[in-house]
């Protein structure tokens, strides 16, 4: 059967992949009516595992025991679906029928209808917007319809810790057709495919590549930057935890083009599961020899480690990030020389994120014309975006660069929960900016993006709704790009201190005339002046509300009031007399005794003891509590 | 501030075996080690931190300014469970402050802190990359999503048993 | 590739070396880029900004102090939006930092004041809100001031690029990063050796001396007490400079005038304990080499090199020399020798040195060094603090006539005076020991192969075919460092001798001289040195009359008995409750 034996040709590896496709032999979609064999594939990405897809394996475990069915039925634990709104996730093949939300005490009556009957279980499926049409097969559901997910194209399709199911669906074909090609030409075919890194400003990954081909010092490494810090950005976690082999194929492919010969993969400690999977696909990679000595029989050699990060977002500065390697202090340095010149120990050294290597192996297998076909003609290919916050489907969605905010936000993750009003979307993390409505139109990619004043970062998107204060989102951002500050150069570390300051004299109902102007004016200086790119982006979730919500931060100033009632020191909570019952509901929950009144008589809050915790509005059956 | 300079001389035996592989070449060595050291020690004492730094040939002073630089070393002894709240910009707008106070208040310590009885020690993390199912926090390796605040004391005393 | 570009900065073309920064360039034509993290003799870090320029085509602004010069650049040092965000910057910086400028020792002497007054920075718009950091204290040498410190860095890459000891760090991150040794111990419970290196590169009130300017106003002003004041031939080369003298100005006469003034019974010369210390040393090499002692033997007047090798080096302690400093040297001759000669109750005498260096404080506490019964050394003055005393008396140091020290210590020859340059310990060793082993001078007098400045240098000097012996010098710690790990693997350079200085550049750049940025500082003062030398009738050491009078009515031979009970030391390995090795 399958072996972790060592490969010694391409040959070989074509060879393991026959032998190999079996194990995907039920994925697909045709569920034929009297359906013998099934595959049930469990999320167990981050969010589906919280949410207690173990369990339910171990419950579905069991009932496949209980009705003898071992013969017929697996189980395969896979990577992120993308679809965590719904998680845990549970997908019977073939026929691709998809349950969300399921408990384990679902699980013996999903095994009898499913295989014993051949029918679904209605209740379980997506019921779709409207809440009223269930939805049966993945291919049923606008959310994953309206992507193109080729970078996911395994996640949650295979399974992580097993190398075999990777080779089958095609795996390390990427680096088999690069080793014939030569270092050259696969160095031309990713500059000709115009990828741009994934992780931040979007420099052509190519370009960077061909700079440290060109550096003759050795050794040369080849880093993964899977420090992934932005706030509401896990594309990177889920692309580590679903398919780890990909990303360990493009780093392959990237030391082959450039003559690196080591490399690290550095990961956020806070990602113990990612780091579990990438360590087994390592070893796994290693017995096969795809990773080590002579590769596939060339006399090519990579060697390859984990190191994991210890928390400190500006680690995935790059030159921080090698500092970190070295078991220094994270703190950036001046640029230039570059890392492709002068990077890790001071030797030539590349690093692209998770996002961008996942992209590579398809590049060489497909061709850089095929990679085009996506995308738009200076972003090509497609991106991951995260999005979370106030929207319906909260998810990864991977989609061509190039479609506009709005099929993001409102096609594929289905608007705003509770029919609320969309304000804004934050997109690129603590670098990035806040969107406005009337953005939402433009097309999203690298230059779109930077010429709104925003960035593409790692493709975070957080939508907020009329209930969230931009003035305190700004805040909110300062406050973590401040805690997260190395603290070497004077202009973010002083700057960003001071801008809090404002910010939160703002939001706490002291803000003063010249207080805008003072951020502006900070803001510059942070902007012109800092030392890396985290003190030089850090103004611009600032800049973009100031920009476009500046007559929320004039309220608050002016007339000491929070458009969306979040600022607690802006707000009041007042009884209307006219309506209250006098019941004394609120009046017994109010943590801090604030409310007084009499039974069957109209009650009364006392604004100096009040804490604004909304407790009493909350109680009330009456609506007879209001936030001014 | 002070640091801990435990009374009782600390084994320093596990540490050693730490050490070995790294001792031929200590070259980016450091952090490892660190990591290893604290999930041994459950923090880092002064002597243990003394020894590495002879050990890896590192000056004891740039082994202080790496253990103070990153969030995930820690000076003095932590609880049995490591609470971690999740700060992010997701979890934020989806309400990730009040399950924090919920859990300060539950726990009767600041983030930052050991419960006196050190069965918790309260932290904030910036982003845990569940956003789909903010707010989230992490007890120990556990991740637990769609919080409200009515949840918390009943996951954390579950975690006493 | 040409060796020069050719670039405009602020209009003005330059042609500049191609590997010149920015900051080198605008030199070239006058342009002055205010700095604060950057210094001279480190390597540059670009993490102040204060130095930011726009540069065409740049997407952010450009530390100067760190970019190299290009073909064609375009450089704007002062165009408004550069110079919005320069003040900005330094607003920034003033705001946390203590506003008790008029009270501190570096007040007239700060590149923070300096740099934010040239920029006309009038009001600072943000709160002081800085947590409190206590000061340390905890050492007789060197105080730390952390509230004043802002970050620069220099005093971190001084301690570990120049002098290899890393004493300090950056710790913790944003707001709350300091510089600090490991666990925000002091300094006097960390491995620090005192060298002051740090205070000399500090360009706020962060990093001073332990003044000891009280205790001497208080001997001096004690009518039972009789003060006398031994000067380090390093402090008469730097003295002027905080009157507004030039490094290297020698101001002999007037320092000794001042001290005089200032009420100082009596005034001596060290390069006459330093020739004491010549010939102690000298004979001791000379038994070591024929009676198989063990060698290599390394010079011990430097109290910085003294407490880095019983830090870090225990092991090496026996190549240590055994004879004293002459500072040590020096006060216990003046409680025994000097005292029966004038007959003064020693007990009444004060010893007051005036030294280039901070460690000599610790020195001058250590209890092995008071074989006579009495402290060697009482009050350690540094040059700054003399200085500042000069000021205080009212003393206008230029107006003063030149005036001699005092009989009996009172003359050095030139080879005490050259103990101040790195390698001149050596050197005038090497002149009396020439005399002992070839019963002749040598000629020439000078030795120009263990003279310069490379971090560690090596001679042979052959002794007329009586022998032969490989010397090394070496200065700034970092460069001891490497000797001493060389004499660890059993020296495979055969030295026989070496001379070691804690301070780069010797005693003339030590931690207690005044503070000058120009790089060429040490330069100018270690020439006037040589010049002093030249200029001295006698030249070596066993030729100063003085101390040809010591040994006849006092001493004996040296390393005699009672020199060696008087003038001789021991080591002892330094356990401070941090270690690092």
């Amino acid at each position: 059967m399958l072996e972790l034996k060592r490969l010694t040709s391409v040959d070989e590896l074509n060879k393991l992949q026959e032998e190999a496709r079996p194990l995907l032999g039920l994925r697909h979609y045709n569920r034929a009516a009297n359906q013998e064999k099934y595959q049930i594939l469990i999320c167990g990405g981050t969010g589906c595992t919280s949410s207690g897809s173990m369990n339910i394996r171990d419950a579905l475990q069991a009932a496949i025991d209980n009705n003898d069915l071992h013969d017929r039925v697996n189980i395969v634990v896979t990577g992120c679906h993308g679809f965590c709104e719904l998680g845990p996730l549970v997908i019977f093949y073939p026929g691709g029928i998809f349950y969300v939300r399921v408990q384990p005490e679902d699980a013996e009556e999903l095994i009898k209808t499913t295989v014993l009957e051949g029918k679904t279980v209605e209740r379980l499926h997506y019921q779709g917007r409207t809440g009223k049409t269930p939805r049966h097969s993945y291919r049923d559901m606008l959310f994953y319809n309206l992507q193109k997910r080729l970078v996911l194209r395994n996640c949650g399709r295979i399974d992580p810790e097993n190398i075999f199911e990777y080779i089958a669906n095609g795996g390390y074909q990427g680096i088999a057709k690069a080793l014939g090609m030569g270092r050259e030409a696969t160095l031309e075919e990713v500059y000709n495919s115009g990828l741009r890194g994934r992780g931040g400003a979007g420099f052509p990954t190519g370009l960077k590549w061909k700079f440290m081909a060109a550096e003759t010092a050795e050794p040369k490494y080849m880093l993964c930057n899977a420090d992934e810090g932005d706030p509401g950005a896990f594309m990177d976690r889920s692309v580590l935890e679903g398919d780890p082999n990909a990303v360990i194929e493009g780093m392959l492919i990237g030391a082959w083009a450039t003559g690196a010969t080591e490399g690290y993969v550095y990961v956020r400690a806070e990602y113990p599961l990612a780091i579990k999977r990438l360590g087994i696909a390592l070893a796994e990679a290693e017995a096969l020899g795809l990773i080590g000595d002579n590769i596939l029989g060339s006399d090519f050699s990579f060697h390859l480690k984990i190191k994991q990060g210890a928390g400190a977002f500006v680690c995935g500065e790059e030159t921080a990030l090698m500092r970190s390697i070295e078991g220094k202090r994270g703190m950036p340095r001046v640029r230039p020389p570059f890392p492709a010149k002068r990077g890790l120990w001071e030797k030539p050294t590349v690093l692209n994120n998770v996002e961008t290597f996942a992209n590579v192996a398809r590049i060489i297998t497909d061709g850089a014309e095929a990679f085009r076909q996506d995308g738009t003609e200076k972003s090509p290919g497609t991106k991951i975006f995260a999005v979370t916050g106030k929207v319906r489907n909260t998810g990864l969605v991977e989609i061509p660069m190039g479609v506009s905010m709005r099929h993001i936000i409102f096609d594929i993750c289905a608007g705003i929960k509770n029919e609320n009003k969309f304000k804004a979307v934050q997109i690129g993390g603590p670098s990035g900016a806040c969107l406005p409505a009337s953005m939402l139109d433009n097309p999203v990619d690298y230059d779109s993006l930077t010429a709104a004043g925003a960035m593409m970062g790692s493709g975070g998107l957080v939508v907020v709704d009329e209930d969230t204060c931009m003035v305190d989102l700004a805040r909110f951002f300062l406050t973590f790009t401040q805690a997260e500050s190395c603290g070497k150069c004077t202009p973010c570390r002083e700057g960003s201190k001071r801008m809090l300051e404002i910010l939160e004299r703002i939001c706490g109902g002291e803000g003063r005339d010249g207080d805008i102007e003072e951020l502006e004016r900070l803001a510059h200086t942070m902007r012109t002046s800092s030392l890396c790119a985290l003190g030089q982006t850090a103004p611009n979730p600032v800049l973009s509300t100031l920009r476009f919500f500046r007559s929320e931060y004039e309220a608050h100033i002016h007339d000491k009031k929070c458009p969306a009632g979040v600022c607690t020191k802006l707000l009041q909570y007042r009884i209307d007399p006219e309506k209250c019952k006098g019941c004394t509901l609120c009046a017994r929950n109010c943590p801090v005794g604030a409310i007084t009144g009499k039974v069957r008589e109209p009650h009364l809050i006392n604004p100096n003891k009040c804490i604004k915790c909304g407790t009493c509005m909350d109680k009330c059956k009456h609506g007879a509590i209001s936030r001014v | 501030m002070s640091f801990n300079r435990t009374a009782n001389a600390i084994d320093l035996a596990p540490l050693m075996d730490i050490l070995k592989p790294y001792k031929q070449n200590p070259r980016g060595a450091l952090i490892p080690v660190l990591q290893q050291a604290q999930d041994v020690y459950g923090y880092l004492p002064q002597e243990v931190l003394e020894t590495i730094a002879s050990e890896l040939r590192v000056p004891v002073a740039e082994v202080f300014g790496v253990v103070t630089f990153y969030a995930q070393f820690h000076l003095n002894p932590r609880g049995k469970n490591i609470v971690r709240v999740c700060q992010g910009t997701a979890c934020h707008v989806r309400g990730g402050a009040g399950i924090l106070e919920a859990v300060s208040h539950h726990l009767d310590v600041k983030p930052g802190e050991t419960t006196k009885d050190l069965n918790f020690t309260l932290e904030t993390v910036a982003c845990l990359g569940a956003c789909g199912l903010a707010p989230v926090m992490m007890v120990n390796e556990n991740t637990h999503g769609r919080l409200t605040p009515d949840d918390i004391p009943g996951i954390l005393d579950s975690y006493l048993a | 590739m040409s060796d020069t570009v050719t670039l405009t900065i602020d209009g003005q073309k330059v042609t500049a070396p191609a590997d010149a920064t920015i900051l080198e360039a605008a030199k070239l034509v006058g342009i002055n880029i205010p700095t604060l993290c950057y210094h001279p003799l480190l390597r540059p870090e670009g993490s102040c900004r204060v130095c930011v320029c726009k540069v065409t085509k740049a997407r952010s602004f450009i530390p100067a102090c760190i970019a190299k010069v290009s073909e064609g650049m375009e450089v704007f040092t002062n165009d408004p939006e550069v110079l919005e965000s320069r003040k900005n910057i330094v607003e920034l910086l003033l705001a946390n930092h203590p506003k008790d400028c008029l009270a501190c020792s570096r007040s007239g002497n700060c590149e923070l004041q300096r740099v934010a007054n040239n920029l006309g920075i009038r009001r600072v718009r943000y709160e002081y809100n800085r947590p409190e950091m206590e000061k340390d204290e905890s050492n007789p040498c060197i105080v730390r001031d952390p509230a004043k410190c802002i970050l620069c860095g220099r005093c971190v890459r001084m301690c570990a690029e120049v002098q290899g000891v890393s004493i300090y760090s950056f710790a913790y991150r944003g707001l709350n990063a300091r510089v600090t040794p490991a666990f925000n111990l002091g300094l006097g419970e960390v491995s620090c050796t005192f060298c002051g290196q740090c205070r000399k590169v500090c360009p706020t009130g962060a990093i001073t001396m332990k003044s000891d300017i009280g205790r001497a106003w208080q001997a001096l002003r004690d009518p039972e007490k009789i003060v006398m004041v031994q000067t380090a031939p390093s402090v008469r080369v730097a003295i002027s400079e905080p009157f507004g003298g030039k490094p290297g100005d020698i101001a002999t006469g007037q320092m000794v005038s001042a001290l005089r003034r200032l009420g100082f019974d009596r005034v001596f010369d060290t390069n006459w304990s330093a020739d004491l210390t010549i010939m102690e040393e000298g004979h001791e090499l000379v038994d070591r080499v024929k009676n198989g002692g063990v060698l290599p033997m390394i010079t011990s007047c430097s109290p910085g090199w003294i407490n880095f090798i019983e830090l870090y080096y225990p092991d090496l302690l026996p190549h240590l020399s055994t004879a004293k400093s002459p500072q040590s040297m020096f006060g216990a001759m003046l409680k025994t020798y000097y005292a029966q000669k004038q007959g003064i109750d020693p007990s009444k005498i004060v010893s007051v040195s005036v030294m280039p260096c901070t460690a000599k404080k610790f020195e001058a506490e250590r209890r092995e060094l008071s074989a006579s019964g009495f402290a060697d050394t009482d009050i350690v003055l540094t040059t700054t603090e003399l200085a500042q005393m000069i000021k205080e008396a009212n003393i206008s140091f230029f107006a003063l006539p030149e005036d001699d020290f005092d009989p009996l210590m009172g003359v050095g020859s030139g080879a005490g005076n050259i103990f101040g340059a790195t390698g001149g310990v050596m050197e005038a060793a090497m002149r009396t020991a020439y005399k002992v082993i070839t019963g002749e001078d040598m000629e020439p007098v000078e030795l120009e192969a263990v003279r310069g400045m490379e971090g560690i240098r090596e001679a042979e000097v052959d002794f007329r075919g009586a022998l032969k012996l490989k010397v090394a010098v070496a200065h700034g710690l970092a460069n001891a460092r490497k000797v001493c790990d060389m004499i660890r693997e059993g020296n495979p350079r055969g030295w026989n001798f070496i001379e070691i200085m804690a301070c780069p550049g010797g005693c003339v750049n030590g931690g207690g001289q005044p503070i000058n940025l120009d790089a060429d500082t040490p330069r100018l003062r270690i020439e006037a040195l040589y010049r002093n030398d030249r200029n001295l009738p006698v030249r070596r050491s066993h030729d100063n009359p003085e101390i040809q009078a010591l040994y006849r009515d006092f001493l004996g031979a040296p390393n005699s008995h009672k020199a060696h009970e008087l003038l001789h030391t021991r080591y002892y390995e330094q356990y401070r409750s941090c270690r690092s090795k």
